[in-house]
């Protein structure tokens, strides 16, 4: 820092540069900011000290190339005086001058780059570096890089050099002659320092010039020619990787350093046969290592250190040459130069080669044909298949060609297949086709057998086809081959024709279609002369020979069609109708074995069935287990398409589905029931049903909820549901005796009630006195209950009668209504949750309405044709009359067990169906529920 | 076994009614004890869902929110979330901390009979009587379920979850188990309707009890019968079951006012344990101490073992 009073201190010294004072009333100037102290070129541009194209990193305004713009477009501008002269841009008019100084890209001054820098260069280098090294904090740093990089001043240099080589010079002993008399002959070549024989040594002897006699010339500098013969397809100079290195490992040899280090000659050095069985280091790059290879240590060219010798050695494995190296193998290169002599010293451990190189074979180029036409001219191909067979004798035969014989095809008219056949391959399979053979060989079986299948439905479609073609063909009628040897030519042939009398190309001119009809029929037949018989003699020559193209044509298209792409597709085995819906592949079957098997108690494999069942693939990710299926779209169990208006994809039990009378049923034909029937109807049959009795129940909601609930009426309805519930045929339930009994006393849908909407009054009667028989029958097993209901029945029977005399009346009478309802409020099915024995009221009236549970088995075969009613009347019921469900809770006391009707208590229920107990229980509830 | 382990004590039956729970929430459809079993669920057929501490008989709070009867609830793993399911065909997610019904999953076409949470408590389970079960996910806010299960021919009563099975008891008397990890779904005939099913603790079994007043063990991958337990009554309605928390006993419902436990190995009745006048309807087994609950009408009853001595004051 400055001091600016130096001058009253005067022995002071002062470094730097001091800082202008003040001006007076200047105020100082403030400091540039940090964010202002930015680098800048010489011209100021910001962070700019490379061209855009030397990795200027800023390009754009005030950093553009050349403008502000950035490039400025030249305008064209051309006038017919001024033509604008064709310029063509170079990489240069992109650039600005960073890109083109000394240190962008392309730098206009001449720069002797690596590969002209004098090598002696490198010495100078080295020592400052050397120096460098010493005086670096860490001494010795560079002392890798030094090593590291041989690249530069190879150690076959450094050897040259310690052998008194210079740069300049040729290798090889010194000679005695002048280097300038070395006139290469144009005969024969001269290579490094062998001497051509005879005349230069004579020659040289000529020379008059004075020569000292111990002064000796280092050999001229000569670059060998490299005239190995490039017998592969690789690019110049490119060298594979050498297989016997790596497949026999040289790990422990030392690298050439000179086919290493002479790059360029590397080939001219290390040779196949002369190297006496020497092996090479591996030059060049592979790209990987083979499997077979065991060891890889060499492959990929690692040069390390190791494989280098740093200092001169005595022992010299190998040929004890020292590192002195001679061109070797082109000493003996020719058969002729054999008796050459090497002029020179022979070194030691040099001799001269014996054997001399193996020429490459060379094969003349094959003779042509005398008959061989360059020229490729395009005719109407017909490959001659099997199935096209007659057709291409047809046609030669008919064009007035000779017809080949197979024997000796002439090569155009060969495909592969003949080819391969003359030539006695095994056919390959598939290979005539070419998408075939990318197929597995399941999917080719699968092909293979729908084709068989298909073929053998057109080969019987064949035959009806082909006598009605010959009764309305007018040229003579041909009987169809039914024999079974002619079926195979129907399989081959005869497809064709059949398809192709499908296949109407000629439609529009239907003489014309039928002249190729016969064409086919005739030609299928073998007959020679099928297209001219068929057709029309009073065609001109000229309309002929169309159509004879024509015909060709289109049995080819129609053949090649059929032939490739029939066998890849198939019709739609379903057609893609409305009809059809989608019902799941596996169904649970067989329940009577299982039922059996249920009795006997062989749970196992007799009970189980597996499926294969599709999770979604969220459900999975949620659960964390991972997709079983994961190519899979599907969710859910595979399913398959089925008519959709079947009855058997409807019910719901899957042995109601192989029972013929679930169609009856469905049918809604009021039948008496049977003891064996099954009087399932499918889910459907009860549609009408359902809105029906919606539209009535809704009616009835109104009208009830007006007149309020009639309580006498309920004891009756109540019996008549159970009544309902009783009818079960009970042919399901084997194994349990006295309990299936009491279990069947569940509710079923009860043909009554359907009768009772859509049967006269008098099929009702007896059907339903049936159904009391069938009651009383249940009843047999002894619970209590059934004396009580059964006196109930006569009651039951006359309102069900009435009711089902009524269905359509418009104004119900007040006990179908509620009849109604009680149906509806049959709401759950499957075991129903207990009745409660609770002290509070309001608890009371809705616990009853849950406890309407069929108890029955037997009801879950109906239960869906009444969940749909339900569901739709239970919002009905809800909010409506309560009362009315105490009546089915009656129902359900007197049915099930005392505790089941303890509950069911409720004071303004009628008596009717009350037994004393409940009384007296209802009796104790009360002071219960003023509290 | 490196070393022998030590004599297990002979398994003891929760017979003393430590704590007797008046809901006051109309019937109890069903009780269940939470993950850890410190907590107990009650569902109501007023229509509330209610959270107790079974040994202290608190409660701890109401959950109100749907529009009928409830009919099964379940807890997550973190005790975070509750699922129930009841008379208005929906699934209802609740947050236990402020009692607020979180979803509300609707699409069961009839009631709702069961549901579980998954391990993770991401998906919801429900089996309802439109015989389908449907794979919730509260994940996303989807409305529809992930997956629907309609493989069922009848309602669906029961349904249990493990980490990657389904288990799904029917009324059409068959037994279904959805292996998520295999792709596979078991049906097993059982023949009667299905009421309850339930995995073994091991995992290597499921309890079936069905409408013939019969428990089955069965074999979960064979589906071989390994025993058979009968003695109750369960004709008529839908009563749980359930294996006692070391696997050494089964215990169902019954309906004859009793709880019975037979001996799982044997088979024989080990005991029937008189609860009340109605039927049981519901019950649930401790998941680690022998301990009970059972419903029965309007209350709920807390069973421990005779030895067992009511810890601190009692609530």
């Amino acid at each position: 820092m400055a001091a600016l009073d130096s001058d009253s201190e005067e022995d002071l010294v002062s470094y730097g540069t001091g800082l202008e004072p003040l001006e007076e009333g200047e105020r100082p100037k403030k400091p540039i900011p940090l964010q202002d102290q930015t680098v800048r070129d010489e011209k100021g541009r910001y962070k700019r000290f490379h061209g855009a194209f030397s990795g200027g990193f800023s390009a754009g305004y005030f950093n553009t190339v050349g403008s502000k713009q950035g490039w400025t477009p030249s305008s064209f501008v051309s006038s017919r005086q001024n033509r604008a002269d064709k310029s063509v841009l170079g990489p240069e008019d992109f650039m600005d001058e960073e890109d083109l100084s000394e240190f962008g890209i392309a730098p206009k001054a001449i720069v002797t780059t690596d590969d002209f820098a004098s090598k002696t260069k490198d010495r100078i280098r080295e020592k400052a570096r050397q120096l460098a090294a010493a005086t670096a904090p860490i001494p010795g740093a560079t002392l890798l890089d030094d090593l590291i990089t041989p690249a530069k001043l190879s150690i076959g240099f450094e050897l040259l050099r310690k052998m008194g080589w210079k740069e300049g010079q040729g290798i090889g002993p010194r000679v005695k002659r002048r280097p300038r008399r070395q006139k290469p002959d144009p005969g024969v070549k001269i290579y490094g320092c062998a001497l051509p024989p005879g005349g230069s040594e004579g020659s040289e002897d000529e020379d008059d010039d004075y020569v000292p006699e111990n002064v000796t010339f280092a050999p001229k500098d000569i670059t060998p020619v490299d005239f190995t013969p490039k017998d592969n397809m690789h690019g110049l100079a490119y060298k594979g990787l050498d297989p016997h290195q790596a497949l026999f490992g040289t790990s422990g040899e030392h690298f050439n350093l000179f086919s290493g280090g002479l790059d360029g000659a590397g080939n001219l050095l290390g040779d196949i046969g002369v190297n006496k069985g020497r092996k090479l280091g591996i030059s060049g790059q592979a790209f990987g290592v083979g499997a077979l290879e065991e060891e890889d240590d060499d492959i990929y060219a690692t040069e390390t250190l190791s494989k280098y010798d740093t200092i001169l050695k005595d022992e010299e494995p190998g040929d004890g040459l020292y590192g002195w190296t001679a061109p070797r193998q082109y000493k003996s290169q020719k058969e002729s130069e054999k008796d050459l002599r090497y002029v020179g010293k022979i070194l030691d451990g040099f001799s001269l080669a014996s054997k001399p190189l193996s020429s490459k074979k060379t094969y003349p180029p094959p003779e042509l044909p005398r008959d061989y036409r360059p020229v490729h001219y395009f005719r109407p191909v017909v490959a001659a298949t099997s199935e096209n067979t007659h057709l291409v004798q047809v046609l030669s035969e008919s064009a007035g060609r000779p017809r080949p014989d197979p024997g000796t095809h002439s090569r155009h008219q060969l495909n592969a297949s003949k080819r391969a056949e003359l030539l006695g391959e095994t056919p390959i399979p598939g290979s005539s086709t070419s998408v075939l053979e990318f197929l597995s060989q399941k999917d080719k079986e699968r092909i293979k057998e729908m084709k068989q299948a298909t073929d053998l439905k057109a080969a019987q479609l064949k035959a009806r086809s082909l006598a009605q073609k010959a009764s309305s063909s007018r040229l003579q009628p041909s009987s169809p081959d039914t024999g079974p040897g002619s079926w195979h030519v129907a399989l081959s042939g005869g497809t064709a024709a059949t398809r192709a009398s499908s296949f109407k190309p000629f439609v529009k001119d239907p003489e014309k279609q039928k002249r190729y009809e016969a064409f086919l029929v005739n030609m299928k037949r073998g007959q020679k002369d099928a297209l001219e018989r068929c057709l029309d003699p009073s065609m001109t020559e000229w309309e002929r020979g169309r159509e004879r193209d024509e015909f060709a044509r289109a049995a080819v298209l129609y053949v090649s069609s059929h032939s490739t792409l029939a066998s890849r597709f198939t019709h739609a085995k379903e057609e893609d109708d409305s009809d059809q819906v989608e019902v799941p592949r596996d169904q649970e079957n067989d329940i009577n074995d299982k039922q059996s098997a249920v009795k006997m108690k062989m749970f196992g494999k007799l009970t189980r069935d597996t499926f294969e069942w599709h999770p979604d693939k969220l459900l999975c990710k949620r659960f964390n287990v991972p997709d079983p299926y994961p190519d899979s779209t599907l969710v859910g169990l595979p399913r398959v398409k089925r008519d959709k208006y079947s009855v058997f994809n409807f019910l719901t039990l899957p042995e109601t589905a192989s029972s013929p009378t679930a169609q009856v049923a469905s049918e809604k034909v009021p039948q008496p029931r049977g003891p064996d029937k099954s009087r399932k109807p499918s889910r459907w049959d009860t549609s009408k049903q359902e809105k029906k009795e919606d539209s009535i129940s809704e009616f009835l909601s109104l009208a009830r909820s007006k007149v309020g609930p009639p309580k006498q009426e309920a004891g009756p309805l109540v019996i008549r549901e159970e009544e309902h519930e009783t009818e079960s045929p009970s042919d399901k339930n084997v194994s349990k005796g006295v309990d299936s009994q009491t279990e069947g006393e569940g509710s079923r849908p009860s043909m009554d009630l359907f009768k009772a909407i859509f049967a006269s009054s008098s099929d009702e009667k007896s059907s339903s006195s049936e159904d009391e028989q069938g009651d009383s029958e249940d009843d047999q097993a002894g619970t209590g209950e059934a004396d009580f209901r059964s006196s109930q029945e006569p009651d039951v029977v006359e309102t069900s009668s009435v009711a089902a005399s009524e269905p359509a009346a418009p104004e119900p009478a007040p006990s179908f209504p509620i009849q109604k309802m009680q149906m509806d409020e049959r709401e759950a099915f499957g075991p129903r949750l207990p009745p409660v024995f609770c002290p509070n009221v309001r608890q009371q009236l809705e616990a009853p309405q849950k406890e309407k549970h069929k108890k029955n088995k037997e009801k879950h075969k109906t239960k869906k044709e009444h969940r749909r009613k339900k569901e739709k009347k239970k919002k009905h019921r809800k909010h409506k009359h309560k009362g009315k469900q105490k009546n089915k809770k009656l129902e359900k006391s007197s049915s099930s067990e005392s505790v089941g009707s303890s509950g069911s208590s409720s004071a303004e229920e009628g008596t009717g169906g009350l037994s004393p107990q409940e009384l007296l229980r209802r009796l104790k509830s009360l002071p219960l529920r003023r509290q | 076994m490196a070393f022998p382990e030590p004599k297990p004590r002979g398994p003891e039956l929760p017979q003393k009614r430590v704590k007797t729970l008046d809901c006051g929430q109309g019937a109890v459809r069903a009780v269940r004890f939470n993950v850890d079993g410190n907590y107990c669920l009650t569902c109501g057929s007023d229509k509330t869902l209610k959270l107790w501490n079974p040994l202290r008989g608190t409660l701890l709070r109401t959950y109100s929110g749907h529009g009928y009867e409830v009919l099964d609830a379940a807890g997550s793993f973190d005790n975070s979330s509750l699922c129930s399911g009841g008379g208005d065909k929906a699934v209802v997610l609740w947050d236990v901390a402020s009692g607020q019904v979180v979803r509300k999953f609707r699409g069961h076409a009839g009631k709702v009979n069961t549901v579980q949470f998954n391990e993770e408590a991401t998906v919801i389970l429900s089996g309802s009587i439109d015989s389908s079960i449907r794979c919730w996910d509260c994940r996303s806010r989807r409305p529809e379920p992930v997956q629907t299960l309609d493989e069922a021919r009848d309602g669906v009563s029961s349904v249990k979850v493990s980490d990657h099975e389904i288990l799904a008891g029917s009324v059409d008397g068959r037994v279904r188990r959805y292996d998520l990890r295999m792709g596979q779904l078991f049906s097993d005939y059982v023949g009667s309707p299905i009421t309850c099913t339930c995995f073994s603790r091991d995992g290597q079994c499921t309890l079936v009890s069905s409408l013939d007043s019969t428990l089955r063990l069965l074999d979960k991958d064979t589906g071989e019968m390994l025993g058979e337990y009968t003695g109750h009554k369960n004709q008529e309605y839908k009563l749980d079951c359930c294996l006692s928390e070391r696997d050494t006993h089964v215990v169902s419902c019954s309906e004859d006012g009793k709880v019975y436990f037979w001996d799982l190995v044997e088979g024989a009745l080990a005991l029937a344990l008189p609860v009340g006048r109605g039927v049981v309807q519901s019950l649930s087994y401790h998941p680690l101490e022998p301990c009970l609950l059972t419903a029965v009408g309007g209350s709920v009853h807390c069973w421990r073992e005779e030895a067992y001595e009511a810890e601190g004051g009692t609530g």
